[in-house]
């Protein structure tokens, strides 16, 4: 049998390939998506929040038929102490609208709809594959790839890098270098399952279709880089914290733990109370910004996704980028075989200018220097979410002290956890001009 | 999709018609006694025992069936059955029956089914039995419930059969609507067997087969026993040790093996560590695997899921050993110890070493 | 139910093995292996409060005991030639059992599908699928069904005798070898577990076989294998196709056993004992335990010694 030739191999099914595959394979080029899971998107995990507009982008009408749980109509921000929680609550009717922004999705269901309508666009998909290496010819142009069954290589005329935040094959093939631990955080999750009803109950919604969001900042981390959430699917409630891989590695605590003393934390314990853990899930979140993006094109091969460090962890969105990444790559390379031209690294100018475009760079470079300021300030993490809960604490207390006495405590105390009036105003100046 | 469950019946009553006229002279309660080899199994006495008690209440006699060659095995198993509790043995001697071989098992079966038209039909869930029963159920196109754990006359005198499902997470009842016998098998061990009563006896009723050799396409060329091979025998061991997956290392089952080896038992595993692996098949314990009805079962790391469960409730008393205060397991074991399994089970051995050379000593 | 009593009226087995060519031009073995796609039981979820299955999200999983019978098929296929064609019966979603089988080698694969065939139990099962055999054997005879032990959801094993019963295929059960099989002669040797042995059986094509797990060692599919299968046009039947005439047959209405009741087990009414273990050495838990033990069950402790003594 001679060699197949595709016009495009796309190495992964999480939602950057799936989004790439699918707009080609819509298009009416012929595609090889392979998975390395027992079934499409078997190793994907998230939280998991889907933005709307970045799959409507890629399928119109996807509110028809996706498995989707909950959209959100209220999202709580929670800043954590040992005992106590303070936040803010946005909760509005507008997002009852006829097309939701954000639903809440189990990504077991979701990937194996996205993964259908991939196939069904013409896709061909194979899966407990894994792709071991690049293939490249003399000029080094990449031109197929070898996986870990026999039958040779698989030739295409590009290959679509979509393999997720560690981006192995691009690694042994010398077209990136390692992640780095500063640049990568990992985050834990489990997925409690409770009735529908109690569900709708505990979190007060009007009906099935209605989620909540929950972030959380603060002791949640145990004084790391990290965050913590807690989201309401249909059945169940996915809850879990993530930290950066070098603090876990500093701090030697295990993420179970870490987790473990999140779910037990008095404001979040009744929230899960009679609920079934399900699924234990761990998962690294490429968090190093713009300034860790790597190498994104070469001749014949170009990277979508958390491979390409797409993820924007002040906002928690990551999917959404890499489906945008994933449609660009798969319109930009639709463009170039229509006009008869070669993936060279040149030629793929194209993708690069269209993320240049989107949302995907110019987001992050918003953040560019988030990650940076939040390594160095870990105060952000610990002082002031216990001191704005100590301080509330204080100040709804009734107990025979005056309100101005009070007032003055507070303030005090403020400046005594960052040693002068100074830090504070720093701290508050940092976080603004990062945020810019 | 075998008898995977929709909705309970309560859309489908509806459906409960009458038994057809043709099916209102089937009557009284059959057991299989399975025979191979001139050894009778022991499930046979087990179904024997729960089939009296169907039988009673519907006051109607208990019959064996008895198929084999003319031997003192076939004739032992005749007078064994009357002690365990039939009143009446249908009986079908022939050499063709020497070895146990679908096609002249079926045959015999079906046709003292249809001369003489039980109401129920028990087969022990063994391979023969479930070979047998899959043949007998399709020929005569009745409903045939595999694997039960429970049997009930219902308030409608129907047979009642419950039997795990989904993977045994859920226990389901299942009855056979329009159609007789209504056949059920159960695995060994899972009922109790019974006393046998040996002034007891009963009437016997002989049919013949009529099949020539040359009937028979399949030949037995050979037996090769496995008298020799070391085998596990957990269904009918005195003492059990189990572990689970709180071993968490596949070099852990090996703290199972050594208090086993102290209390002379059998060991055993749950059935996540046979599918990673960790123990063959046959050390299984629970529906899918071995059930078992030791004095004593001590189980280590094991959650105790229902699949689980079924397998051992037969035991007198059940000790967990469970990191998790609110493991299932809790709910039917007698005694209850919240630590890990790693630390109690060397602790456990010891204790019991020290305690029983102790007495050793004294007596 | 026809007239007469309890009589079946099973298609005649001739109509199945009567080949239409000489056997010796016949180009190899035509095997047929049933596949059941079940949930992967381990993550199966009871609703806690209604006690209902939560399908939600469970992964599903060729039946482990059939991929046994699959590579046997495929090593015979190797060894004598033919094709290996896998069955299933299930919802559409079924393809991808399908789809996995192809790409570990099997040839073609038919799915049969239909809302009616919902709720069968074991004996309309195995009518659904002796429909589409016989309507398979229509372009070439089968020589071999193949089935796995039992199935992991169901576990009755009882689908595999009822499509040999129907069919006129000799039954064997429980094969932990095939020996020999000579395709002029159409005669087949077998190892066959039963209660204290193995049965060395000899008997004729066609059969069907239900294998034994962990009796082969199940290949890795190529990269060419996974492409074709990710291509392969599927054959999907609905009752109709798969030429069933008698929709009575099918389902829930062609199921004699119907379910009354799903329940979770009630916890026993005495709850476990609980040997406290707190701020104890892992020896005194060990003793503590046996106090316990010994207290409950005096007898134990006799029974216990007795045994090590023996």
């Amino acid at each position: 049998m001679p060699a197949e030739h595709f016009d495009a191999i796309v190495v992964g099914a999480g939602p950057s390939g799936n989004a790439a595959a699918y707009t080609m394979g819509k298009a009416g080029l012929n595609v090889l998506q392979i998975d390395r899971g027992e079934y499409p998107g078997s190793k994907n995990v998230q939280g998991a929040i889907l933005y709307a507009d970045a799959l409507e982008r890629i399928i119109p009408d996807f509110r028809e038929t996706a498995p989707l749980e909950r959209h959100v109509v209220e999202q709580r921000f929670w800043m954590l102490s040992e005992k106590s929680h303070t936040g803010t609550h946005h909760r509005s009717d507008t997002f009852n609208e006829e097309k939701p922004n954000r639903y809440t999705i189990l990504r077991a269901q979701f990937d194996k709809w996205f993964s259908k309508q991939v196939r069904e666009a013409g896709v061909t998909l194979i899966t407990e594959t894994t792709v071991t290496e690049l293939v490249k010819n003399e000029a080094g142009k990449v031109i197929g790839v070898l996986t870990d069954r026999e039958g040779g290589p698989v030739y295409a005329d590009v290959v679509v890098l979509a393999e997720g935040v560690n981006g192995l094959v691009g690694q042994r093939s010398g077209l990136r270098s390692e992640i780095k631990p500063q640049h990568v955080a990992l985050a834990v999750k489990e997925t409690h399952f409770l009735p529908e009803e109690t569900v709708r109950e505990r979190f007060n919604l009007a009906d099935e279709d209605e989620g909540v969001v929950i972030e959380v900042l603060g002791s949640v981390s145990s004084g790391m880089v990290g965050t913590g959430f807690l989201y309401t699917n249909k059945e169940s409630i996915s809850i879990g914290v993530g930290c950066l891989v070098a603090d876990f590695a500093r701090e030697k605590i295990p993420p179970y733990e870490l987790l473990d003393r999140f779910k037990n934390h008095p404001s979040v314990k009744p929230l899960l109370k009679g609920a079934e853990m399900k699924e234990y899930v761990a998962h690294l979140i490429p968090e190093g910004g713009y300034d860790a993006i790597p190498q994104l094109t070469g001749d014949g091969w170009l990277i979508v996704g958390d491979a390409g460090q797409f993820v924007n962890a002040v906002h928690r969105e990551g999917s959404n980028l890499a489906m945008t990444s994933g449609r660009l790559a798969g319109e930009s390379l639709i463009a170039l075989k229509a006009q008869g031209l070669p993936a060279t690294n040149d030629n793929l100018k194209l993708y690069r200018d269209a993320l240049e475009d989107s949302v995907v760079i110019k987001d992050l470079k918003k953040y560019r220097k988030i990650p940076g300021l939040l390594e160095k300030n870990r105060q952000l993490f610990t002082t002031y979410p216990a001191l704005l809960n100590r301080s509330m604490n204080a100040f709804l207390r009734v107990d025979g002290r005056d309100k101005r006495s009070k007032e003055t405590e507070i303030l005090k105390g403020l400046k005594k956890a960052r040693g002068n009036w100074l830090n504070v105003a720093f701290d508050m100046l940092k976080v603004a001009r990062a945020w810019r | 999709m075998a008898q995977a469950p929709q909705n309970p019946a309560s859309s489908r009553a509806a459906m409960q018609m009458q038994l057809a006229e043709k099916f209102k002279s089937y009557k009284h309660v059959w057991v299989f006694v399975e025979i191979e080899r001139g050894k009778v199994h022991p499930v046979s006495w087990e179904l024997m025992g729960e089939g009296r008690k169907l039988a009673d209440d519907l006051g109607v006699d208990l019959c064996g069936v008895v198929l084999g060659p003319r031997d003192e095995g076939t004739k032992q198993a005749i007078k064994e059955a009357y002690h365990y509790g039939a009143d009446v043995c249908y009986i079908c001697e022939d050499p063709l029956l020497a070895d146990y071989r679908n096609e002249p098992y079926t045959r015999a079966m079906t046709d003292l089914v249809n001369k003489y038209q039980p109401e129920i039909l028990l087969l022990g869930a063994t391979p023969l039995g479930r070979d047998l029963a899959g043949s007998v159920a399709t020929t005569l196109q009745t409903g045939l419930t595999a694997d039960s754990t429970e049997l009930k006359i219902a308030d409608d005198k129907s047979l009642a059969a419950t039997r795990p499902t989904f993977g045994g997470t859920l226990l389901c009842t299942i009855h056979t609507l329009n159609h007789r016998p209504q056949m059920a098998t159960v695995r060994p061990r899972v009922m109790a067997m019974p006393e046998p009563d040996t002034s007891r006896s009963g009437r016997m009723v002989w049919h013949s087969l009529r099949m020539k050799e040359d009937d028979i396409v399949t030949k037995v060329l050979e037996f090769v026993s496995d008298a020799q091979v070391e085998k596990a025998n957990l269904a009918y061991a005195d003492i059990v040790v189990a572990g689970g997956m709180g071993l968490q290392q596949p070099q852990n089952l090996a703290l199972v093996q050594r208090l086993a080896a102290v209390l002379g038992a059998e060991w055993g595993v749950s059935r996540p560590l046979v599918q990673k692996g960790w123990a063959p098949a046959e050390r299984q314990i629970g529906q899918t695997g071995n059930t078992i009805r030791p004095k004593l079962y001590i189980a280590a790391g094991i959650s105790g899921a229902i699949q689980h469960r079924v397998g051992v409730e037969g035991a007198d008393l059940i000790i967990a050993i469970n990191t998790d205060p609110e493991a299932k397991i809790f709910e039917f074991a007698h005694l209850g110890v919240v630590a890990d399994a790693l630390t109690v089970l060397p602790a456990l051995t010891d204790a019991f070493a020290r305690r029983l050379s102790a007495r050793a000593m004294a007596s | 139910m026809s007239e007469k009593l309890n009589e079946p009226d099973f298609p005649a087995a001739e109509a199945i093995d009567a080949p239409e060519e000489p056997v010796e031009t016949r180009k190899g073995l035509n095997i047929v292996v049933c596949i059941k796609q079940v949930p992967d039981s381990a993550q199966i979820r009871v609703h806690p409060v209604t006690n209902t299955i939560m399908r939600q999200g469970v992964p599903t999983i060729i039946n482990p005991y059939d991929l046994f019978a699959l590579e046997e098929a495929m090593r015979l296929r190797d060894d004598y030639g033919g094709t290996v064609t896998v069955l299933t019966m299930g919802p559409p979603m079924a393809e991808d059992a399908l789809r996995r089988a192809l790409g570990l080698g099997a040839d073609k694969a038919v799915l049969i599908t239909d809302r009616r065939f919902a709720g069968s139990d074991t004996l309309a099962t195995s009518f659904a699928l002796t429909s589409a055999l016989t309507k398979l054997a229509e372009e070439a005879p089968i020589d071999i069904v193949f089935t796995g032990k039992q199935t992991i959801d169901g576990d009755t094993a009882q689908v595999g005798p009822g499509i040999a019963r129907r069919m006129g295929l000799n039954q064997l059960t429980y094969v932990s070898a095939i020996d020999s099989l000579e395709t002029e002669a159409a005669t087949i040797t077998v190892r066959r577990r039963s209660e204290g042995g193995v049965q060395v059986l000899q008997s004729k094509l066609p059969c069907l076989i239900t294998m034994l797990e962990d009796t082969n060692h199940l290949r890795r599919g190529t990269l060419q294998d996974m492409l074709r299968a990710a291509r392969a046009p599927l054959t999907v039947w609905s009752a109709d196709d798969a030429g069933i005439e008698d929709p009575m047959k099918c389902g829930l209405r062609g199921s004699p056993t119907v379910v009354k009741r799903v329940f979770a087990p009630q916890p026993r009414a005495e709850k476990a004992e609980m040997v406290a273990v707190e701020g104890k050495t892992p020896a005194q838990i060990g003793d503590a335990i046996l106090d316990v033990l010994f207290a409950k069950s005096p007898k134990l402790e006799a029974d216990v010694s007795a045994k090590i003594t023996a």
